[in-house]
């Protein structure tokens, strides 16, 4: 495959690398080579058009919350997070996300590793079932443990009988959250395993290691990079769930309130500063996520480079 | 394995099956009672058409996105790449006060359009637009790395036999990128229909107009009218089987399309 010459090539790019030089390969077009590109003044405009959208949809709203915030000055941005109600929700959120996102992780390895490395049937229907919270709507979702748990539900009378509160109480939230965010490991690790294959797994029982042995020292290292990305996810979707915990929680304020049905509380009282002051903490939250996400997405690339250029030099 | 099946039945199957035996525990008539009364249709009829909007308005401009990320080099690429996950690591809460602070009457962007007769904080208008918002990364990201493994030869090839630009997008990209595109739009709408927390602050909530499935349910709820939340979560949960399944193929079709070559 020769450099294009630039007798075919649509716009005059000045640009372009001379012929000559070998084509630029990887993951992004080089739009330096000519022939196969628009206009630069066109590019030009797309990227304006695309760049005014994001800006308009996603930065004016993180904007609107900041200046919100700090209407009043920077004083009274702290003050609101003086208030107990505030302190109370931060700590639950934390609590639960302590909970969920552990025992989600332990279900996630688990079923990946199951999925991944063994053949069984019905595997299929697993994978869908696993998929099923993603698809839910989350007020459904909330719904359902109040079905079951509720003083009209299921175990409702029995919970009654032994005092046990589960719905309108943290126990569960705690449900609902666990719920909403099963899936995440699971879905992030499952292609991660199966691209990774058994020889690695099968080499290490052959040297006689057990299977503990096994996955602790060969599975867990390889996949642990998408351990980390399931644990950001998880943790972000867990802190920031609003409409599942919405229903089971019943809004009790100083104990069951988590930080955004707080912020959802402050909002509906017209307190809007400390309502955008609580919800800058949860925009915190996200930016530390996207961070993370991205860091941990660089060295998933990184990692799967090495793999790809130390199987390369095996053939 | 054995702790797999346990941990999903418990948290997930009979948690889910819980609904559907509520509900069958109406009756018929009780059941289409609950949904043919007028408020659910409406609101199912809100949900429906916002979502369908925004999932398609994101399919738009998401491919736009999508397009300028991967195929151009600009100051701050990288930076925006990242911010498109925002809607999704962004709690829903947080999001629908944003949005509603911007587009309420005194926001910054609805104090511009309120002058022009362009109301957007609760109507539906205001509602689609959260859903857009909230449906940008799962376009976005689902057409990316379709974007990105593009041959560029059969673009080379078509250039080469004197094809413009338009008619290599039309015929050549737009083609391998529709299995994406349309996962994408699906994975949009699936989102927008059961979204809840963005779009309660800026609908208004109100009756017959701006009221959205999920906060029926929850409205419902609320007057402890068990049976009627059940019957129409009954409704959403098919609803939602059905596109996840729809999703699923979506997906095989679009994971064929990208080895065929």
């Amino acid at each position: 495959m020769s450099a294009p010459t630039t007798s075919f090539s649509t716009a005059r790019d000045p640009e372009s690398p001379p012929p000559g030089e070998p084509p630029v390969s990887g993951r992004r077009m080089n739009t330096k080579l000519a022939a196969t590109a628009e206009p630069r003044w066109f590019q030009w405009i797309l990227i304006s058009a695309a760049v005014l959208y994001l800006v308009l949809l996603l930065f004016v709203p993180l904007l609107t919350v900041f200046a919100g915030a700090l209407e009043r000055g920077i004083a009274a941005y702290s003050d609101s997070f003086l208030d107990p109600h505030t302190l109370f929700s931060i700590r639950l959120t934390l609590i639960i996300a302590a909970i969920a996102v552990p025992l989600n992780l332990t279900f996630g390895v688990a079923a990946s590793w199951a999925i991944a490395k063994f053949q069984f049937p019905g595997k299929n229907i697993l994978t869908t079932l696993i998929d099923l919270p993603f698809a839910v709507s989350p007020v459904v979702s909330g719904l359902i443990y109040v079905l079951i748990f509720g003083k009209q539900g299921w175990l409702g009378p029995w919970l009654e009988a032994n005092d046990i509160k589960v719905i309108f109480a943290v126990p569960g939230i705690v449900l609902a959250t666990i719920f909403i965010t099963f899936p995440m490991v699971a879905r992030e690790l499952i292609p991660l395993m199966e691209s990774q294959g058994k020889e690695e797994e099968e080499a290490a029982r052959t040297l006689g290691a057990g299977g503990w042995q096994t996955f602790w020292h060969v599975t867990l290292p390889n996949i642990k990079w998408g351990i980390l990305y399931g644990v950001i996810l998880t943790n972000a979707r867990a802190m920031g769930e609003f409409g599942a915990v919405s229903v089971v929680s019943g809004h009790i304020r100083g104990m069951t309130t988590t930080l955004p049905l707080q912020v959802e509380i402050l909002y509906n009282e017209y307190n809007y500063v400390e309502a955008f002051a609580a919800a800058t903490l949860l925009c915190f939250l996200a930016f530390v996520t996207l961070v993370a996400k991205t860091v941990v997405e660089k060295r998933v690339e990184a990692a799967r480079g090495r793999r790809e250029r130390e199987a390369a030099q095996e053939a | 394995m054995g702790f797999t099946l346990t941990y999903l039945s418990l948290i997930v199957l009979i948690p889910l099956s819980a609904v559907f035996i509520k509900a069958s525990g109406l009756g018929w008539d009780g059941f289409l009672g609950i949904l043919t009364d007028r408020q659910v249709l409406m609101a199912f009829r809100l949900s429906f058409l916002t979502a369908a909007g925004a999932a398609l308005i994101n399919g738009v401009f998401g491919l736009l996105v999508a397009w300028v990320l991967v195929r151009y080099t600009f100051p701050g690429r990288g930076f925006l790449d990242s911010m498109v996950d925002l809607p999704f690591a962004l709690p829903t809460a947080v999001a629908g006060i944003a949005l509603t602070a911007v587009y309420s009457s005194n926001g910054w962007i609805g104090s511009v359009l309120e002058p022009l007769g362009i109301k957007i904080a609760y109507t539906p208008l205001g509602i689609t637009l959260a859903l857009i918002f909230i449906g940008l990364p799962f376009v976005v990201r689902t057409v990316q790395p379709v974007l990105e493994d593009l041959d560029k030869e059969v673009e080379e090839a078509a250039t080469s036999l004197g094809a413009n630009r338009l008619q290599i997008f039309i015929k050549l990209i737009l083609p391998a990128l529709m299995p994406s595109l349309a996962t994408g739009v699906s994975l949009a709408f699936a989102r927008a229909l059961g979204e809840y927390g963005s779009v309660i602050f800026i609908s208004g909530n109100m009756p017959f107009r701006t009221e959205i499935v999920p906060l029926i349910i929850m409205s419902k709820l609320e007057q402890f009218d068990y049976a009627g939340a059940t019957a129409v979560a009954c409704i959403m949960l098919v609803l939602s089987f059905s596109l996840l399944l729809a999703i699923n193929l979506l997906q095989k079709w679009a994971g064929g399309a990208a080895h065929g070559r």
